[in-house]
């Protein structure tokens, strides 16, 4: 299993092939349904976003709350289907690659080959081993969202699939 | 009933269900693991093992998504049952959530927004075989939750419809779902209620036989048709796409056939208290 110690990059991002599997070290951005409502909202009206997304990577996913002496709850990822229409405009403000479970729309993988990202999945279910691999979480807007609101997750060898690569490839063809 | 103890016995449940896998659950999965030939599929499985593990010593959730609440409480003759005594059961899920920092997951469904602790559902039965309460806290995840479907199919279709049906709701599912599933079914009824049997099969113990012997190799047969679906953990393939089939079956009226179908991911959790009145 390859280990990627540094943040990912656009250029090491399209070599990897669909069914691989990486553990990450870097930043996650936690983005569910309404923080996509809300950031889609504010690109179409032109303003300003509360995060840079450019070369960033966006985990679909809600922790329960933080329990005491611990850097985060419970952590894995949900369904990323339901942020499937939400997803090119993100690609073009840069976003390099995202995270979750499951199938995505066939708009989505034309999308990820277009702008050259990552469709990963992760352990699912399985948000108690995914928090041990979370070193900390910084609120980074829509707080009032709760477990909804974007966190930045700073994770240590985070185990990922790779689901969708760069060229449009997906292991759920046959699914 | 004393309302303290009634609230710490609610409070202990939702701990116990949302750290600790069901033992038949796990029993299962352990199963599955030995048994899984594709490489990538047992690792998965290994993974959600090794959650377990992890969950219960650290006092984490087996999984993020800790569910909507339901509540199934059964009552004995010895009970009285009023809103009061709903009230502090529910309140002690509420409490229990809270305490042990599980995700606040309910909101409006229309206006959305922040997510609070409140909205346990609440099922009431009453049982002449019982004394006091029983109550049972099923913490019901949504990714599995989403694809539950019902069909009323006419009184005259063939019970193959009825199990095609079934493996094409789990097709559906796929691996969104959270995979290996706990797959609940349930026959008759009128629409709602074929939906309330078919959850309600997920409180059976997963790794006995249906004590109906027609249902039970019904559910056999079920479990090897999807098992053919080749899903598997995280879509990842194998023969892991259920640990098991449950079904529950009511009388119905003489113009239907309601079928209702409740998938549960691997994290089918549950518990359970008896409270002496």
């Amino acid at each position: 299993m390859e280990k990627l110690k540094t943040s990912l990059t656009r250029n090491n991002l399209v070599r990897l092939k669909a069914g691989e599997e990486i553990l990450f070290s870097g930043d996650l951005h936690t983005a569910r349904d309404q923080a996509h409502q809300k950031l889609v909202e504010i690109i179409r009206k032109g303003k300003n976003l509360p995060l840079e997304l450019k070369n960033e990577i966006i985990y679909y996913c809600g922790p329960t709350a933080t329990p005491k002496g611990k850097a985060i709850g419970s952590c894995g990822p949900t369904t990323s289907s339901r942020m499937d229409d939400f997803v090119e405009p993100l690609l073009k403000k840069g976003l390099l690659a995202m995270v979750g479970k499951g199938r995505r729309s066939k708009k989505v993988r034309e999308a990820i080959k277009k702008y050259k990202s990552v469709y990963f999945i992760a352990p699912s279910g399985c948000g108690a081993l995914l928090a041990e691999k979370v070193v900390a979480k910084k609120l980074i807007c829509f707080g009032n969202l709760g477990p909804e609101a974007i966190y930045r997750l700073e994770v240590k060898d985070f185990p990922l699939i790779v689901a969708i690569d760069s060229s449009g490839k997906s292991i759920y063809e046959d699914l | 009933m004393n309302k303290k103890l009634m609230q710490n016995a609610l409070e202990n449940i939702v701990k116990e269900a949302s750290f600790s896998l069901r033992k038949d659950v796990s029993k299962l999965l352990r199963q599955a693991y030995s048994r899984e030939k594709n490489k990538r599929a047992k690792k998965a499985l290994a993974w959600i093992l090794d959650n377990a593990k992890i969950a219960k010593k650290e006092s984490l959730a087996i999984c993020q998504d800790t569910g909507l609440p339901v509540i199934f409480v059964e009552a004995g003759k010895d009970v009285t049952i009023n809103s009061s005594l709903v009230d502090t059961i529910k309140k002690g899920v509420e409490i229990g959530y809270r305490k042990n920092y599980l995700r606040p997951s309910i909101v409006d469904p229309l206006r959305r927004g922040k997510s609070f602790y409140k909205g346990a559902i609440c099922h009431l039965d009453f049982s002449p075989n019982i004394k006091g309460l029983k109550v049972t806290i099923l913490p019901k995840g949504f990714g599995s939750e989403n694809k539950s479907q019902l069909k009323m199919f006419n009184p005259t279709t063939s019970l193959e419809k009825i199990e095609e049906f079934v493996v094409e709701t789990v097709k559906k599912a796929g691996p969104e779902g959270c995979p290996p599933f706990v797959v609940g079914v349930g026959i008759g009824g009128t629409s709602d209620y074929a939906l309330l049997l078919a959850k309600k099969a997920l409180l059976e113990k997963i790794d006995r036989p249906n004590p109906d012997k027609f249902l039970n190799s019904l559910e056999k047969k079920l479990l090897k048709k999807i098992n053919l679906l080749k899903i598997g953990p995280m879509g990842l393939g194998g023969n892991s796409t259920a640990l098991a089939v449950k079904i529950k079956k009511a009388p119905t009226h003489i113009a239907g056939l309601p079928v209702g179908v409740n998938i549960s991911c691997h994290a089918l959790r549950s518990a359970t208290v008896a409270l002496k009145s």
